[in-house]
């Protein structure tokens, strides 16, 4: 809840800043001039300010919720306690007065082993105590154990700093809060703070120095580059033979009556069978090497790719067929100069969708079961709760994807220029 | 024998339903060569279903057509075709798109430059040779389509409402142009048009045709298109028998189109 109002505040807060503030005195072009906006599709644009913002806000909170050393320690989320405090017990036994003593905690980080300090016994039939609990966890505390009389024989905790308590009440304490069990034993919780553990999110530093640990020495045999590599190869090669039977299966079914019905119930049942949904079949038929992968890639580029084909080749307008045919041209000639080059626009829009679903399809065969590829290193990972790794593999697995569609769309602009212009 | 004969053409479409439509019955003309027909009448007329098959697109359910001696049976580069606007090939440039007929005919690269530079010229478009066609405004892509046809050397140009889709000035100018390329190349020239006025310009003979079913309603000789060869088409607007025709085949079409919605009256 808290992280969600910040995020509120922090998302209006820039908003009336940048747009009241820093832009009214910023650029002036057509689209700024115009009095209806709101409506108007092509007056919206991204705020080039609001994403560079959204994007140091994300790593904001994170650093702030983890106590990011990026971040000054003034923005940090009150952190978990650490450090010793003290609590006193009220024990009594029956026919004699209640002893006070005092139980001395060190709350450590997890990741530093640290023994409960040496105390003082203390006067009295209760003797003082002590314990070392790690933040995030909880610790009970067996303070009748060097008591002079044992539990057994009647010895009651009653109260903690003098406060009245019975099992299964809590009552604060510094630096933490002390439940007292069913049983009667004492139950210390560190404060926690707002921050997350770091087993469930670690701090972005500790995700870079991971991640360029990892780039070095490699995960599981393999290195980062390497896990990435092979699943690039196969979405390509699984794109590729995609493409290759796809694209003049789309083609026949576009030109011939006999194609269009012999595959049109193939291609549209399969159409809407997900790819993840093949995966256990082609594990059981090609087992779980590159073979299954690259067919489980084919199948999912195959529909899309002959799908894009078809309509490729259904979108030509028939008074460019026309005009071609009283032009001279033969069927070759049409095909080559007239129904290939209308279509690509159609196909490169496939080939976009399909290498989209083919990275994700990728990275989900791989979770199931891969030696290698970005999908198995943050599955693995995850067992082992690695989470900053897969915390990684997530961001990279992201940043290709979009370099995927980038790149796609860089080649269709330099490759299809006409598009949306017949 | 050149020229074109339309043989007592019929076509009838089937529908699924059962019924049928009658859209051309036992329609007759002989063209001469270097004649310029304009072709008027009121939608479903049949006068697209007609070009469509002089063009070879269409199979006629009855009849025949003769082009120079010989019967068409489909479409050839002997009868070019201009469309309306869309159907210019935007992955090629201007002169790619000029130069289409005589690429597919395998003409060597020297006389298709020559054709290509030569047309371009005609129809003013030497500057924008190397453009992308989705560059051009509407009336240069036209001169494009009217510059590819003609590189094809064709017998005949089939031209369906080519200008429909013009500004009033643009189209002012292309139906000079029009007129200037028939008379140099004296092609056998086909327009179908919507507009009175264009039909009377263009037309050297007129026919406007009549729906349900579609056929010649009525033929005319006009002297406008040899006037506007040479004068401005605002001129020969002036002549005295220009305002009398117009009002005349505007009046014909306008009771056709009473009647077809009187009939769809009838049958609600």
């Amino acid at each position: 809840m808290i992280p969600l109002i910040i995020y509120v505040v922090i998302f209006v807060v820039a908003f009336f800043v940048v747009t009241k503030v820093v832009q009214g005195a910023g650029l002036r072009d057509y689209t700024s001039l115009k009095t209806v906006t709101f409506g108007d599709e092509s007056a919206v644009r991204p705020n080039r300010a609001a994403g560079v913002i959204s994007i140091l806000t994300i790593f904001l909170m994170w650093g702030i919720f983890t106590g990011s050393s990026l971040l000054p320690g003034f923005l940090h989320a009150p952190g978990p306690y650490e450090g010793t405090t003290t609590f006193t017990y009220t024990a009594q036994v029956e026919g004699q007065a209640p002893d006070d003593a005092t139980v001395t905690v060190v709350v450590h980080p997890r990741e530093v082993d640290t023994d409960a300090p040496e105390v003082d016994p203390g006067d009295g039939f209760a003797r003082n105590d002590s314990a070392a609990i790690a933040q995030w966890r909880t610790g009970l505390i067996n303070v009748a154990r060097n008591d002079d009389i044992s539990k057994a024989d009647g010895n009651k905790v009653i109260a903690i700093n003098g406060q009245k308590i019975a099992p299964g009440e809590t009552v604060e304490v510094e630096g933490g809060a002390v439940t007292l069990s069913d049983k009667g034993t004492p139950n210390f919780e560190p404060t926690r703070g707002w921050q997350m553990e770091p087993l469930y999110l670690p701090s972005p530093e500790a995700v870079w120095v991971r991640s360029i640990e990892i780039a070095k020495e490699g995960f599981r045999n393999f290195t980062l580059l390497e896990h990435l590599g092979y699943s690039l190869f196969r979405v390509v090669v699984g794109f590729f033979f995609g493409a290759l039977v796809g694209i003049p299966l789309g083609y026949a079914m576009g030109l011939s009556d006999w194609f269009r019905g012999w595959f049109d119930p193939i291609v549209e049942f399969m159409r809407p069978v997900p790819p993840l949904a093949l995966i256990p079949l082609v594990i059981i038929w090609a087992g779980i090497g590159e073979a299954g992968k690259i067919i489980l890639l084919f199948l999912a580029a195959l529909w899309i790719m002959a799908i894009a084909a078809r309509s490729g080749v259904s979108g030509v307008k028939i008074s460019k067929v026309h005009a071609a045919y009283s032009l001279g041209a033969s069927k070759w000639q049409i095909m080559r100069h007239v129904i290939v080059p209308n279509s690509l626009p159609e196909i490169f829009t496939g080939a976009r969708v399909a290498m989209g679903v083919c990275w994700g399809t990728v990275v989900a065969a791989e979770l199931v079961a891969a030696e290698q590829g970005a999908g198995m290193m943050i599955m693995t990972a995850s067992k082992f709760q690695n989470t900053d790794i897969v915390i990684m593999g997530i961001i990279l697995i992201g940043v290709i994807g979009f370099g995927i569609d980038m790149l796609m769309r860089w080649a269709e602009r330099l490759l299809v220029p006409w598009k949306g212009k017949g | 024998m050149t020229g074109l004969s339309i043989n007592n053409l019929s076509m009838r479409f089937d529908l699924p339903n059962g019924d049928h439509v009658q859209a051309l019955q036992d329609v007759s003309l002989d063209l001469k060569a270097g004649e310029l027909l304009s072709v008027l009448g009121p939608s479903g007329c049949g006068k697209t279903t007609l070009l469509n098959i002089v063009a070879g697109f269409l199979a006629p359910t009855a009849g025949e057509l003769i082009l120079n001696g010989h019967k068409v049976t489909g479409p050839d580069a002997e009868r070019g075709m201009v469309f309306q606007q869309g159907a210019l090939f935007e992955w090629m440039s201007v002169r790619e798109n000029v130069g289409f007929g005589p690429s597919m005919k395998g003409t060597p690269k020297k006389d298709k430059d020559e054709t290509v530079n030569h047309l371009l010229d005609v129809v003013g478009l030497q500057d924008f040779k190397e453009k992308a066609v989705y560059e051009l405004s509407g009336g240069m892509q036209q001169r494009v389509a009217l510059a590819r046809c003609l590189a094809n050397d064709p017998d005949v140009i089939l031209m369906d409402e080519p200008l429909g889709a013009l500004d009033a000035l643009t189209r002012e100018k292309m139906q000079s142009l029009v007129l200037k390329l028939w008379k140099e190349t004296g092609k056998t020239i086909i327009l179908i048009t919507h507009s009175v006025e264009e039909a009377l310009l263009l037309g050297e003979r007129l026919i406007v045709m009549a729906p349900r079913p579609g056929r010649i309603h009525k033929e005319y000789r006009l002297p406008f298109a040899d006037l506007g060869v040479d004068a401005d088409l605002r001129e020969v607007k002036k002549h005295p028998e220009f305002g009398p025709r117009r009002e005349e085949i505007l009046n014909m079409i306008w009771d056709m189109e009473e009647e077809i919605m009187g009939g769809k009256e009838d049958a609600a």
